[in-house]
């Protein structure tokens, strides 16, 4: 069985190659086969991998196939199949799947549609291949080309110019993170001579024990995974990257690319682990910044931003259960995200479309009646989001809460989450309430497109339903020691979803006027421009560039090229006269030519 | 050299040649008639052709006279498709100036 994990990820990479290269030529009924039948064929393979590894159970390493061999570093190129990469497989290529399926209706007729499945499909690739490497490079190879794939998706409708500037946005930001990556991976290098990840993470817990480079390392990799997944200090390309298509949007948020660093940090836990004191970082930036993402999704206007920021907000309890200590938790939470979230951004495309390219809630309003279907999904989405219970998203939220206080009791960290919580309870609410209730301003064409509602209706009972899928995760992480977790505790985690409910129910009903006073405050427009982190960056990092660049414009290194170039423009000018059409002119110059010829011969 | 039997020296034949080419050539260079840029270039033709015979004589060979004959034969068809030409140009400009066919200039 195993022999066939390598084509896990060569299906969908396989298929891009063909959509890129040939895929103008073929038709769109070709394009769609080719494009979902490839990731179709991954999930496939994926469900039967992980029912046979559910029953066997031991992790597996595919043939070692050498890559590179130099100075001392042997890289392999091989595939690691554990308890993790398990999951991270199913979520990949079931969510994808859904979101193939959902792509095929949603941009039927764009005249990019083959080019949109190749990358779709690389990006699927690129994550499989991220998620099932065996070697730091290969891991770094499907790192980055999930980096590129969200650079192109985001700018696929590259004739509107602030596409490609969210997309470039996109590239530079997570940029930083990925240098930080690499300069992870080159100090394994340098200290253990291999990037084989079971190797260096064993090497580490011998070596490191008491030493700053395991401090060092584990920094860098946070480094690389809050780049990639938008946490603070890196979060500001997210909400940009909602420049995409929807379906893409779905895929960036819940089945690749976000996920990564996640991954990341949960795969690394061994180094981790070696620093205690970036572990603490690891929950403090989590914690931080799922509060504010919290606090911008309140106030956001634009449908898609709102759950740009809700991702950005959920990826954070993920990384306050890495940094907590709960990596379990932090996996189940990254899984049930992946469904509810696909599902939120899956149903607001279909609103969007429903509605003729409108993304501004405040234009929204009223469609409970006109979009049933979509209301459902959006309510059973929202309750997911906001934990409800008997939602996956309850489940997996409480054991994040549970599992850090067990483990550290109430840290800032942890009461920043807990009050997060009712947050984001409160604006899964709003959205809610502003989509389907109040007045009614624009009228849809009628949801339920058949193509469309196959996977939405899947996806909502995976959101239902999705805390019930097993976790082969007992070899990956150590267990937790069972702690005893005070009932009040236990009670204000149960409570606080219902206190965002109830805040919002009021504030609905009775706070119009506060409501419209708040939302033109300063606060309210500051949480709204995402607590003015890009103002920020702007002021400290791209306007000194530019001014630098200014004041270089006559950069002195150009000067020689500037020279060679206006030498050859001054050439041209001089021989260009000589070509005046004038036929005694030309006799003239051959006989003159003539004579030097023959006096420089007789002489 | 004079063993042949030749009545005027070679070098005066020579000099001859050479003024006939230069003056050949001077007014291929200055005159701005193709009709008459054409009877210089004859005359170029014929100052190269008459060193052959006179070659031919001071060597005592016919080689000479056959290289004439072919340089004849030459400025025939020469002038049969330059005269073409003028005729052309003449056609489609009204006129027979050189210097008017600038539109190749660089």
């Amino acid at each position: 069985m195993t022999a066939w994990l390598g084509w896990i990820p060569a299906l969908p990479l396989f298929s891009s190659l063909v959509l890129l290269l040939v895929g103008g030529r073929l038709g769109q009924r070709l394009v769609t086969l080719l494009g979902v039948g490839s990731v179709l064929g991954s999930a496939l393979l994926s469900g039967l991998l992980i029912a046979d590894f559910l029953a066997e159970g031991a992790a597996v390493t595919t043939r070692q196939l050498p890559w590179l061999s130099s100075m001392g570093l042997e890289v392999a190129f091989g595939l690691y199949f554990d308890g993790l990469s398990a999951v991270m497989l199913g979520v990949i290529t079931g969510v994808g799947l859904l979101i193939h399926l959902y792509s095929a209706a949603y941009m039927a007729g764009d005249e990019g549609y083959a080019r949109f499945f190749g990358y779709l499909n690389l990006f699927v690739g690129a994550m499989l291949l991220l998620v099932l490497a065996d070697d730091f490079l290969l891991l770094y190879l499907g790192w980055e080309g999930v980096g590129l794939c969200s650079f192109l998706l985001i700018g696929f409708w590259y004739r509107e110019p602030a596409n490609g500037y969210a997309a470039r946005k996109a590239f530079v930001v997570t940029r930083v993170g990925d240098i930080a990556l690499a300069v992870a991976l080159l100090i394994m290098i340098q200290q253990f001579g291999t990037l084989h990840i079971q190797t260096v993470i064993e090497r580490a817990q011998l070596q490191w024990l008491g030493s700053d480079w395991s401090f060092w390392v584990a920094l860098l990799l946070l480094g690389g995974a809050v780049g990639k997944s938008a946490q603070l200090p890196l979060q500001t390309w997210l909400p940009d990257a909602m420049a995409g298509p929807t379906p893409v949007s779905a895929l960036i948020h819940a089945a690749t690319m976000v996920t990564a660093g996640v991954y990341l940090i949960a795969r690394t836990q061994g180094i981790f682990l070696l620093a205690p004191r970036i572990m603490e970082l690891v929950a403090l930036v989590g914690a931080l910044t799922l509060f504010l993402a919290a606090c911008s999704a309140l106030v956001q206007h634009d449908l898609k931003r709102v759950l740009a920021y809700s991702t950005i907000s959920q990826i954070g309890y993920m990384f306050f259960a890495l940094g907590a200590g709960a990596f379990s938790a932090a996996i189940f939470h990254l899984m049930t995200h992946a469904f509810f979230k696909a599902l939120l951004f899956l149903a607001a495309g279909q609103v969007i479309l429903s509605l003729h390219h409108e993304q501004d809630l405040r234009r929204m309003g009223g469609l409970l009646r006109r979009l049933p279907f979509s209301a459902l999904c959006f309510a059973i989405g929202c309750a997911a989001l906001a934990a409800l219970p008997l939602t996956s998203g309850f489940y997996s939220k409480d054991a994040i809460l549970l599992q850090a206080y067990g483990l550290h009791g109430g840290s800032l960290a942890w009461w920043l989450a807990l009050a997060g919580a009712a947050v984001t309870a409160l604006y899964s609410l709003r959205l809610f309430l502003k989509l389907f209730f109040g007045e009614a301003v624009t009228e849809p064409s009628p949801d339920m497109r058949p193509t469309l509602v196959v996977p939405l209706a899947l996806l909502c009972l995976l959101a239902l339903f999705g805390a019930l899928i097993p976790q082969p995760l007992g070899a990956v992480f150590a267990p937790l020691a069972a702690t005893e977790v005070p009932a009040a505790v236990h009670g204000a985690i149960l409570i606080m979803p219902w206190l965002g409910l109830v805040t919002g129910v009021l504030l609905w009903r009775y706070g119009r006027g506060f409501r419209q006073r708040w939302s033109d405050s300063a606060l309210a427009r500051s949480w709204r421009a995402g607590w003015g982190f890009d103002a920020l960056y702007d002021g400290l990092l791209v306007q000194p560039l530019l001014l630098l660049a200014r004041l270089n414009r006559k950069d002195l290194a150009d000067r020689p090229v500037q020279f060679v170039a206006w030498l050859s423009a001054r050439g041209h000018a001089w021989l260009s006269v000589t070509q005046n059409g004038r036929l005694r002119r030309y006799a003239a110059g051959i006989a003159l030519g003539a004579v030097l010829v023959l006096t420089v011969v007789t002489l | 050299m004079e063993s042949q039997g030749l009545l005027i020296p070679i070098e005066h034949g020579l000099l001859f040649a050479a003024a006939l080419f230069c003056i050949g050539l001077a007014g291929v260079l200055t005159r701005r008639n193709l009709l008459f840029m054409l009877m210089s270039l004859e005359l170029m033709l014929n100052a190269a052709a008459f060193v052959f015979v006179l070659a031919g004589a001071v060597h005592g060979n016919a080689d000479g006279q056959v290289m004439f004959i072919l340089i004849l034969t030459l400025a025939a068809a020469e002038v049969a498709l330059a005269l073409a030409l003028v005729v052309q140009l003449y056609r489609r400009r009204r006129s027979l100036d050189i210097d008017s066919l600038d539109g190749m200039r660089g």
